[in-house]
């Protein structure tokens, strides 16, 4: 925790991924070099227009989870949109840039809208409907040529210098590589790309710590979008003419084809694969027709059979075989000014006033007309035996689940009807009972997720980096609470590679970053040993007199008895008891329920 | 616009439904045994319909090659994944299956094709050449991914149309061919001229409706596919194969896939190249349907099939734009009435 304080940009996740950065500004040399043919040139500057298009499906595929089969087409979007105004109303093509990506997000905006708050597999498939619809409507509108498109489209301008040759354009285009790079670094590096990241670890996970998570999924749409319409913008004025053709479904797959084999989840992954893909793509084009003895685009064979190979043999792509990923260290500001805390309610305010709650699944009756309380400053457990309903009334408190009837009231207000982030604001955290975690992020990064409510900075002030105070806070907080639980020592490990005991921890940290008033946990102690079990149950002693509330769920009898002030015991959905530890461990119903009638 | 261009708009309209509605099927039924969205099996109508062109002309059609090449692969896919756990009896299935059966094929095309036998016997053909690649492909390209998540695969199938586009050109080449219709009789009702073609498409499809349903409430591997389909773990369980019925699925899927463009073939020119849009259509009644329901399916399917023949009519530049973009409604439409976005499986 006493590493060098340094302003927290150095060592975290991003930068150290973008060693290639530095090689690619020597590269930026190379159309200087004596004898390079224009042709490799022309290669390598539609190796950039493509990584920048991969780089946005890296965001939206790779860590968004969702998949576009409409890429091509939304570059199209900013590829005529600059075309028709440079050239049919013959504006310079720098005001092309700031009208396509204005295009582009409209466009972004009203499908991403229609379809990212469907699973995955839709928007996937309502993408590839209407980038045919797009597709047709470009081969077909007068405004934009029909199937002959847009020719003559002026190059781009400098000081007056038309950027006419190869070598020109490849240097605004690698220059634009870069920087969409290091944006997409920053992007997935603050609070608005950890929201991304964290879709990963389940939406439910992600909407129990305050994540808008339509939202966050229309942000990655958006972004993926501007990048396409960007690679768009530059496509238009390097080949100086725009038909449908390039825009189409199969340009589309090849984009998707580039971020799958590169490594969906890596930014210099993208890289990797467009160049692979521009490379061999061109190669094959030659080689092919002569083998086959006519023109056609055989290459398509190839490409086909290299996306199902590598689903099925690397399906992490290239990127990470070539670099074994490990954990790097983030370090802490930890002098950064603490976060602003709740005021907790006074002691023995009621919180959570559960009334005849009622939870039916058709026929099923999971939870039936439960009803209990937990004041300011008490640990409830929720005991039962399996299948008697805890994990549900746990998911109906927090808003996952809505009930079929019956209320909830924190401190007072009807929760019952609200999205589960919604209820996360007012201050109520929780941990799941099958660990959500997201596999892809450290397990500081994990726990700063529970900080999310708690900070405020969007995603442009991300990508320009002007969050760095805010983001140094929530960083601090999520180490502060590390090592309130005693996990401090492992903040850099991938989340999911530790004990699964020590990950239910990991979820408590994360929940205690909220700074919640009324904590939720779902089996904390399984899987801790005896003395693991002993710190928790401190831990949760400490928040108990700091006046937390805490409802849990428990099976360890031992735990359970030591620890709680009241005990609600469940079965079956309905509430069998309800008492202190010692008047449940006599109370004769619970007897008969835990060890049956003869016991 | 009058009555009987309307009629004649929705006859057309009904007929090309018809023909989605098939395909409709079977995405619904592919998806629900094995979560694939089949994007791969517009090229089955392509490959139906140019294998029956071909065998009318008297040629032996490219497809049997694919058939054989495809067999093959499916072979050495077959002992790879069950290495190391084959006995004899697999080994001598997976051998029937994968090369014996190509082989008699291939051989009777061989034979036959050169005798222009009949149409009957044309279709037959065609159908046997073409079906059995679907359950290979699934063999090849889906078994070593079926834990993989809805989108790996849905990624896998657009790997596999890619692939299988460029071999349509490699063994059918760049021409566009027609065959003779299932009949030349010409029916009038009203203002209505019916073609048989018609009369045999809607017919068809309607038996073949009525058969998968008898299928799936009767059948011993009916049940089990519906059984496959509500719970892979819990089929498993209960000791259905579950492997097996991805391949019977496949199979149903290449099937009705060929069936298609041996019907669509007579009504229209079709290219290596033009499963897509076709089977772009099923799949968008498919969606529309929600990727649940058979008759879900079959009702989008008829509207796609109208929709298309009345833009057609108005704006035939824009049938396209006007078809995939019918979609976007009906997912606005699902995407308010789910409150939030379920994990995914």
């Amino acid at each position: 925790m006493s590493a060098p304080k340094e302003d927290g940009r150095r060592g975290s996740t991003g930068m150290s991924h973008l060693w290639p950065l530095p090689a690619l500004a020597l590269a930026a040399l190379l159309p200087w070099l004596p004898d390079v043919p224009s042709f490799w040139i022309t290669l390598l500057n539609y190796t950039g227009i493509s990584a920048i298009v991969s780089i946005g499906l890296v965001v939206l595929t790779g860590i968004g989870g969702m998949t576009s089969f409409g890429q091509a087409t939304i570059m199209g979007l900013g590829a005529y949109t600059t075309a028709v105004m440079s050239k049919s109303y013959a504006m310079s093509p720098w005001l092309g840039l700031p009208a396509g990506l204005a295009v582009t997000a409209c466009g972004a905006l009203v499908l991403g809208a229609v379809t990212v708050r469907l699973s995955g597999h839709y928007l996937a498939v309502g993408t590839i409907a209407w980038s045919a619809a797009l597709y047709y409507s470009f081969a077909n509108l007068d405004f934009v040529g029909r199937n002959d498109g847009i020719p003559g489209i002026p190059p781009l301008e400098i000081l007056g210098i038309k950027l006419i040759d190869g070598r020109a354009s490849f240097v605004v285009i690698w220059i634009g590589v870069i920087l969409v790079a290091l944006a997409t670094n920053n992007l997935l590096d603050c609070r608005a790309g950890r929201a991304i990241r964290a879709l990963k670890g389940g939406t439910v996970a992600a909407a129990s710590f305050g994540v808008n998570t339509a939202r966050t999924r229309l942000l990655a749409f958006v972004y993926a979008a501007l990048l396409a319409g960007f690679a768009g913008w530059l496509y238009a004025h390097m080949q100086r003419s725009v038909n449908p053709t390039p825009f189409g479904f199969y340009p589309s797959i090849q984009y998707l084809l580039m971020a799958v084999i590169g490594g969906a989840a890596h930014i210099p992954g993208a890289l990797l694969g467009a160049a692979v893909v521009t490379i061999v793509n061109d190669r094959l084009q030659d080689v092919l027709p002569r083998l086959f003895g006519a023109r056609g685009n055989y290459e398509t064979i190839v490409f086909g059979i290299l996306l199902i190979a590598t689903l099925q043999w690397a399906p992490e792509g290239l990127w990470p075989h070539l670099r074994r990923l490990r954990a790097r260290h983030r370090s802490i500001q930890s002098d950064a000014a603490p976060l602003v805390a709740r005021a907790m309610p006074a002691q023995g305010t009621p919180v959570l006033e559960v009334t005849a709650l009622r939870r039916t699944f058709g026929g099923l009756v999971a939870v039936n007309d439960i009803s209990f309380s937990a004041g300011a400053g008490e640990i409830v457990g929720l005991i039962g035996p399996n299948g008697a309903g805890k994990s549900t009334t746990f998911n109906l408190i927090t808003g996952v689940d809505t009930p079929s009837g019956g209320a909830v009231r924190f401190r007072g207000a009807d929760i019952s009807a609200r999205p589960a982030r919604a209820i996360a604001r007012l201050g109520i955290a929780r941990s799941f009972q099958h660990v959500k975690l997201v596999p892809t992020m450290s397990v500081i990064e994990n726990v700063a997720i529970g900080a999310h409510l708690r900070g405020h900075a969007g995603a442009l002030s991300g990508i320009l980096r002007l969050d760095r105070t805010e983001d140094a806070r929530l960083y601090a907080e999520a180490a502060r609470q590390l090592t309130r639980v005693g996990l401090a020592e492992v903040a850099d490990r991938p989340a999911t590679s530790l004990a699964l005991g020590q990950q239910r921890i990991i979820e408590i940290a994360r929940a205690l970053c909220l700074d919640p008033v009324l904590l939720l946990l779902d089996e904390p102690a399984a899987g801790l040993r005896h003395n693991e079990k002993a710190d928790l149950a401190d831990l949760l002693r400490r928040l108990r007199a700091e006046g937390m509330t805490i409802l849990l769920v428990e099976h360890d009898m031992d735990f359970v008895m030591g620890l709680t002030d009241r005990l609600v015991v469940m079965d079956f959905g309905t509430k069998l008891a309800e008492g202190s530890p010692e008047q449940i461990r006599t109370n004769p119903a619970v007897i008969e329920a835990y060890l049956g009638a003869d016991a | 616009m009058d009555t009987s261009i309307l009629l004649i708009l929705v006859q057309d309209g009904i007929v090309n439904g018809a023909i989605y509605a098939l395909l409709a099927l079977s995405l619904v039924l592919v998806f629900a045994v094995t979560r694939v969205i089949y994007v791969a099996q517009g090229e089955f109508v392509a490959y139906g319909a140019l294998t029956y062109a071909a065998l009318d002309g008297g040629h032996v059609p490219g497809a049997v090659w694919l058939l054989c090449v495809l067999g093959l692969a499916a072979c050495v896919a077959g002992f790879w994944q069950a290495r190391g756990r084959r006995d004899l009896a697999t080994t001598v299935r997976l051998l029937g299956e994968t090369i014996v059966l190509p082989a008699g094929i291939a051989g009777a095309t061989w034979v036959l094709a050169p005798m222009k036998p009949g149409i009957v016997v044309d279709v037959l053909l065609a159908l046997a050449i073409v079906t059995p690649m679907s359950p290979y492909l699934y063999r090849i390209a889906f078994q070593p991914l079926a834990n993989a998540s809805v989108l790996v695969l849905l990624i896998t199938a657009v790997g596999l149309h890619l692939a299988l586009v460029g071999c349509g050109l490699v063994f059918f080449g760049p021409e566009g061919f027609r065959a003779p219709a299932f009949s030349d009789a010409m029916l009038t009702a009203g203002p209505l001229m019916i073609p048989g073609q018609a009369i045999w498409i809607v017919a068809i499809t309607f038996v073949l409706m009525l058969s998968l349903y008898g299928f799936f409430e009767n059948a011993l591997t009916g049940k089990a596919l519906r059984a496959t389909a509500v719970n892979r773990l819990g089929a498993r369980l209960v000791g259905i194969p579950t492997e097996s019925a991805g391949m019977v699925a496949f199979a149903l899927a290449g099937f009705m896939g060929a069936l298609s463009g041996v019907l669509i073939v007579p009504l229209a020119t079709v290219y290596y190249d033009s499963g897509f849009t076709i089977g772009l259509r099923g799949f968008t009644a498919a969606i529309i349907g929600g990727l649940g329901s058979y008759p879900g399916a079959v009702i989008a399917a008829v509207l796609v099939g109208v929709a298309e023949s009345f833009s057609s009519f108005w704006a035939s530049a824009f049938k396209e734009v006007i078809v995939f973009t019918a979609i976007i409604p009906v997912l606005l439409w699902r995407s308010l009435r789910h409150r939030a976005v379920e994990d995914e499986e």
